[in-house]
């Protein structure tokens, strides 16, 4: 799969608040040999707000952004931000399923989508498209300390019928990638639990409650690091975790990072590029426990079957 | 030629979107045709009654019915005709119902279609032949695939009835199901103390032949002649010799085989016998787990075997059966726990399905009937029971209800309670349906009586605080999210069909659904019989079912057999391939198309080699006569003359 191309969405947020998961991501993109290329022009996918206005609206303003890629060649996006894979995948979906709206929405937009192009999320291309071992390969430091509670928030596997990527329900992806960089990971439950999402403007304290179910079973779970792959859950559980400390009268002291932060740590990209300062949640003591790795990852012998008897 | 043509207006079915009038009107239009009309419902007494009159009044000698499917109503109309002395076969059945009136709504458009294929049925009708059957012997034993109570009930019934019976079964043991389970609802009797003694019976029964541990590999012939190969799978233990003692079991030092009969609930030997009251009782060897398949060493079984009767050599064996009649009854499989991830299926180990807990709470389970939760030997105070898991979930690709699952989960509520007095469970449920004689009563008393919570709403997720499982979900009566703390979770997992559904009903030419379960050949008026005659179904390979169902339909499918059989002939369909030898050039090709081997060589007394046709044995599928290449073999009713004469029609227009 070396230099297999993409085009590449950022999305809004990976341009703002969620800048760290764009450098990061990009990092470990270039370490894996992933070619990207975003469109040129991109707009706004509409995320929650267009689909509560206009159905048109919303399925138009993800076609354009396919259309543009479909005008670069590439049959693959990877839209890193949930929230834009999925309002991508489903105007896809929309469009493919019914003629009708194809034609309507072919009318609004500047050049017709034909769909050609299927949106990805990040790690649905870590996940299926770099073989466990190359990233293994990469790995140069090991952080012992370290235990994640892999977070893949509600979007990303869901719905099934529009995410057609992992298990909807308990998903493993996240897991599998961050095992074969050597990153311990815990048996999290609320993988797919909400964490209140864009509730954190209307009625912060919803998002309070929410997000501190999902901090105290990272916590439960013996987790040290919670690994997310959206922008509006790392917001929620890094940004509110002193709000959440508050109302609840916890002290969680829980980083939280992008996974691609973690595989671009344990890759050996310097923390300052992966952008973990930015972090609200203080994160340095995993930068500091990091050790070089002594020996290979992934390339664990298999456990000997245990005796019967 | 005179022809009768009948318009039925199947109420409004097919009046309300055909012109029935205007395709009788056309109809007269046709030489040849002496008389057209409609009829409000032309399958009723009355209707009939005009048909056959008509046939006398003037003179017809080939009649046409225009209705629904011939699969429908085509007996009935060749009986009236026959009633009327015109032989069947001067009838045709033109489906202006299920192919016109139920797929259009334009009524002008069916009209036009109605008056095609009306007029393709008249034309294919003056070129009909009178056919007549031959008579056949047959071989009056039967078949009964599956020994669970279904078919044990079909075998026992039919032995009753002076048939010898062959019964084969998958398993080692006879039983099936119902011998895994506790206490029946809705009277709470012990499952295998009303089973037990119908297995002995079969045991017992002279007329029963069983074959245990034994697969159907092929099956050849047709109705009244089967000719039946069953493979008796490899069990490494000589059956002759093995007296059941159990001794192998005890002593057999792999101990984590898989228990099939337990559905994995707790490990059993690699050699066992599935239950104390198996039938036949007798050892097996599971080679997957078997050290001396696995590793080439061991031999502890066939050291201490008393009777010398491990034979690590043995192979399948194929044997072949004769009869006349196939019950199926292969039954139905669940779906794996593992199919439920936001229940932690196959993860937390307290998650566990209906039937694993019918085995806990079984005394010849692996708890010895004590209630004690898998993961740590702990009687549970808070048992949580999730209905419709997996059923009534377009999802996962199930629509269907599992039928007995709200019932069995209130038997084991109640027994949860009798056997641990200070439990607590609670029902998560879709709706509780108990439509059965003493089932809704059943349900309140678990309710009422038991103190079980139902739950209307459905559970979101399931995640460990501790020792416990925190049950999460929704009461859609309060309309609040609810949240137990369970000790022990069952799921009732979704009744599937068996792995291998599809493949045996290729093997007997039978038809399944979606979902794999068989398809009657009636819903409601012929629900034991298939579609290929002499093949009857009972129990859950038909469909989800519970214990009543399942035995009266093994009496039903028992009794078809058995008044199938009180007849000593049995009448051949015409409807086969002929070879007309004066236009066979004898080069054979049909013999080597022909999947049912019904064809073969024949010397004329003038010495030439011609094809013939065995008739009892041809199905009439027809793959010969477009094989031949010169037309000898035609297929009789559907002959080239008769099929050209309706494409005359068709694209002639009239």
């Amino acid at each position: 799969m070396n230099n297999r191309r993409y085009a590449y969405y950022s999305g809004c947020s990976l341009e703002s608040t969620a800048r760290e998961y764009n450098e990061s991501l990009k990092e470990v993109f270039r370490l894996l040999n992933i070619e990207i290329k975003e469109p040129e022009d991109w707009s706004c996918c509409g995320s929650s707000p267009a689909h509560t206005v206009d159905p048109l609206l919303a399925c138009a303003l993800g076609a354009r952004n396919l259309a543009l890629v479909e005008k670069m060649g590439l049959d693959v996006v990877i839209a890193p931000c949930p929230s834009c894979f999925t309002v991508l995948k489903r105007a896809h979906l929309k469009m493919k399923k019914d003629p009708e709206v194809r034609k309507k929405v072919n009318e609004v937009i500047d050049e017709p989508y034909n769909l050609k192009v299927s949106p990805k999320s990040a790690l649905q291309i870590l996940y299926e498209d770099v073989p466990p071992e190359k990233i293994s390969e990469m790995v140069v430091y090991e952080i012992p300390e370290l235990k994640v509670a892999p977070y893949y928030g509600c979007i990303v596997t869901r719905p099934p019928e529009v995410a057609e990527f992992d298990d909807a329900e308990n998903p493993i992806s996240m897991d599998r990638i961050l095992e074969s960089a050597g990153i311990e990971v815990c048996d999290f439950p609320f993988k797919t639990e909400c964490c209140g999402a864009a509730f954190g403007i209307a009625k912060k304290e919803i998002v309070n409650r929410l997000s501190y179910k999902v901090i105290q079973m990272a916590k439960d779970s013996g987790a040290n690091c919670i690994a997310v792959c959206c922008p509006l859950c790392q917001q929620n559980l890094d940004l509110r975790q002193g709000q959440i400390n508050r109302l609840m009268g916890t002290n969680f002291q829980i980083p939280v990072l992008y996974f691609s932060q973690l595989l671009g740590l344990v890759f050996g990209i310097s923390p300052k590029r992966l952008g973990i300062d930015k972090l609200v949640v203080d994160a340095s003591w995993i930068t500091r426990s990091m050790r070089k790795a002594e020996k290979k990852v992934g390339n664990k012998e298999k456990e000997p079957e245990a005796e019967e008897e | 030629m005179r022809v009768g043509v009948f318009i039925c207006h199947c109420g409004n079915n097919i009046a309300g979107t055909v012109d029935v009038q205007k395709v009788a009107e056309e109809m007269r239009k046709i030489p040849g045709v002496a008389y057209s009309t409609t009829y409000v419902y032309t399958c009723s007494e009355p209707g009939q009654n005009e048909i056959i009159e008509a046939i006398k009044k003037y003179k017809l000698d080939r009649v046409v019915v225009a209705a629904c499917s011939p699969r429908m109503h085509e007996l009935t109309f060749r009986k009236a005709v026959e009633k009327a002395s015109l032989n069947r076969y001067f009838l045709e059945m033109a489906n202006i119902r299920e192919h016109i009136s139920w797929v259009g709504d334009d009524k002008e458009l069916n009209t036009q279609k109605a008056i095609d294929v009306v007029r393709m049925a008249v034309a294919k009708v003056m070129n009909n032949k009178p056919l007549f059957s031959s008579s056949f012997k047959l071989t009056k034993r039967v078949l009964v695939i599956g020994g669970g109570v279904a078919g044990m009930q079909a075998a026992l019934d039919c032995a009753d009835g002076g048939l010898d019976v062959v019964l084969v079964e998958k398993s080692p043991s006879i039983g099936g199901m119902m011998a895994r389970l506790d206490k029946t609802f809705p009277t709470i009797d012990c499952s295998i103390c009303i089973l037990g003694p119908k297995m002995v019976d079969v045991a017992q029964n002279e007329r029963i032949k069983l074959y245990a541990y034994s697969e159907i590999e092929d099956v050849k012939g047709y109705i009244g002649n089967y000719e039946v190969t069953i493979r008796k799978k490899a069990t490494y233990v000589d059956w002759n010799k093995c007296t059941g003692c159990g001794l192998c079991m005890e002593k057999c030092p792999s101990k984590n085989a898989y228990d099939y009969f337990n559905f994995g609930i707790a490990p059993t030997r690699a050699i066992n016998i599935p239950f104390p009251q198996a039938i036949p009782k007798k050892a097996k060897i599971d080679p997957n787990y078997c050290r001396y398949f696995l590793k080439g060493k061991c031999g502890v079984c066939a050291k201490i075997c008393p009777t010398k009767a491990i034979d690590y050599d043995m192979k399948d064996e194929l044997v072949k059966e004769d009869v006349g009649a196939i019950i199926v009854a292969t039954g139905y499989s669940l779906m794996g726990v593992e199919n439920f991830p936001e229940y932690g299926g196959g993860k937390y180990k307290d998650v566990i399905t209906g039937i694993q807990y019918e085995r806990i709470l079984n005394a010849s389970g692996p708890t010895g009937g004590h209630i004690k939760r898998p993961s740590d030997g702990k009687e549970p105070e808070t048992v949580v029971f999730i209905s419709c898991c997996g059923s009534r979930d377009k999802s996962v690709g199930i629509p269907y209800c599992s039928n007995f699952c709200c019932m069995y989960i209130a038997k084991q509520a109640i027994l949860t309670k009798d056997h641990l007095p200070k439990s607590q469970s609670y029902v998560f449920y879709m709706d509780i349906r108990a439509p059965g004689k003493g089932y809704d009563e059943f349900t309140r008393r678990a309710q009422e009586e038991y103190g079980v919570r139902y739950i209307r709403g459905r559970v979101s997720k399931i995640y460990p605080r501790g020792e416990k499982l925190i049950v999460r979900g929704a009461d859609t009566l309060l309309g609040i999210q609810v949240e137990v703390e369970a000790d022990l979770v069952v799921l009732a997992n979704a009744v599937i069909s068996n792995p291998d559904a599809a493949k045996l009903a290729e093997k007997l030419r039978i038809s399944y659904d979606t979902f794999g379960f068989y398809v009657e050949s009636h819903p409601k008026l012929r629900p034991v019989e298939t579609n290929t005659s002499g093949v009857f179904l009972a129990g859950a390979c038909q469909g989800p079912k519970d214990i009543p169902a399942s035995v009266s339909q093994g009496s039903a499918a028992a009794s078809k057999v058995l008044a199938l059989f009180s007849k000593d002939v049995l009448e051949s369909d015409p409807q086969v391939s002929y070879v007309n030898p004066n236009v066979c050039v004898g080069c054979m090709k049909c013999v080597k198309t022909c999947p049912f081997g019904a064809i073969k060589e024949e010397e004329l007394r003038d010495g030439r080699k011609v094809a013939k046709v065995i008739e009892t044995v041809c199905a009439g599928c027809g793959i010969c006569t477009s094989t031949c290449p010169c037309g000898a073999i035609q297929l009789q009713h559907f002959t080239d003359n008769q099929i050209l004469a309706e494409v005359y029609a068709f694209a002639s227009g009239k």
